[in-house]
């Protein structure tokens, strides 16, 4: 229990300074690194709950993908150097007091509802008690997500390909001046417009326009 | 303080969310750190949803978590994909020069 304890507070500790950091740090490949660690250190603390899948899973798609992706546009930008004008320009000083006030507000929200929260007596005996201590976690994730919530894995994966395509249509460019190779044109080349038999007089030579 | 319960993690939750929140009102430096911001409240939620799966025994919080990250991926990079066709025409991303809507 103790142990429990002190691994909960390191690891949320972690991931609340990071999750700071990547907001106030000044250099936008530091605040990605901060991100990289928050995903960690939150991936972590569901391992320890015991989501072990979801815990791998987040560590594969954030931190490998995500996170990767993040830092390969911020360095194609080169947008990494920047100045911080939090508290410096005039412009922009007048958002934070009502930026800092909106979330002050959502956050003592967010309290107010969770040191309100009672269970509800009838919510442990109810039908929907599906998590079997006999097999392990991935296990019944893929026993529930690939009968009940079939569709939406599929819609899920439907979404990825939208995803995919839109990136690719918007990031593309089609450049001047680039030789590609056809391949339906080499094939479909015939003897009649690839050879020509010429008369070739003496001493004057052939042109050949190409 | 050491018996760690649902409404420690309920708590982290709420605290890494408004960070976010913080994230997205107080930046002034490019656009990518909005986007991080909002990766920062989908976490948030995502720490919700498998705390009260784990405590209240209902598979459902993790499998929505799972559906969760594939719509944050997709969103991370349609996001990402925008921010480089904006760069590339107008050729800075920083949030106060982003203002064509403005009139």
């Amino acid at each position: 229990m103790i142990a429990h304890a002190i691994f909960f507070y390191v690891f949320s500790i972690i991931a609340v300074v990071s999750a700071i950091m990547v907001t106030a740090s000044k250099n936008t490949v530091h605040s990605v690194f901060f991100l990289i660690l928050d995903f960690i250190s939150i991936s972590c603390l569901f391992i320890m709950i015991g989501a072990e899948f979801l815990g791998m899973i987040m560590l594969i798609v954030y931190v490998g993908a995500v996170a990767v992706l993040f830092l390969f546009v911020v360095m194609m930008l080169n947008v990494a150097q920047q100045k911080n004008q939090w508290f410096i320009s005039k412009d922009s000083s007048k958002h934070i007091p009502i930026g800092l006030l909106i979330s002050i507000i959502i956050f003592f929200e967010l309290i107010i509802v969770i040191g309100g929260w009672k269970y509800k007596p009838e919510l442990f005996n109810s039908e929907n008690q599906n998590i079997i201590n006999s097999v392990s976690n991935t296990h019944s994730l893929g026993q529930v997500l690939y009968t009940d919530y079939i569709h939406i894995f599929q819609i899920s994966g439907m979404i990825l390909l939208v995803a995919m395509i839109g990136a690719i249509v918007l990031t593309f460019r089609q450049r001047e001046g680039v030789k590609k190779q056809s391949y339906i044109k080499q094939i479909s080349r015939e003897r009649a417009e690839g050879v020509e038999v010429l008369e070739v007089a003496s001493n004057k030579g052939v042109k050949i326009d190409d | 303080m050491i018996d760690i319960g649902l409404g420690h993690y309920l708590t982290l939750g709420a605290v890494i969310f408004s960070i976010g929140i913080i994230g997205i009102f107080l930046n002034r430096k490019n656009i990518i750190v909005i986007l991080m911001s909002i990766e920062l409240i989908l976490l948030a939620v995502n720490i919700n949803l498998v705390s009260f799966s784990m405590y209240l025994g209902d598979l459902s919080g993790q499998v929505f978590t799972l559906f969760i990250l594939t719509v944050a991926a997709a969103e991370a990079a349609i996001g990402l994909a925008i921010i480089v066709v904006y760069f590339r025409n107008s050729g800075t991303i920083r949030v106060e020069e982003i203002d064509k809507l403005k009139g």
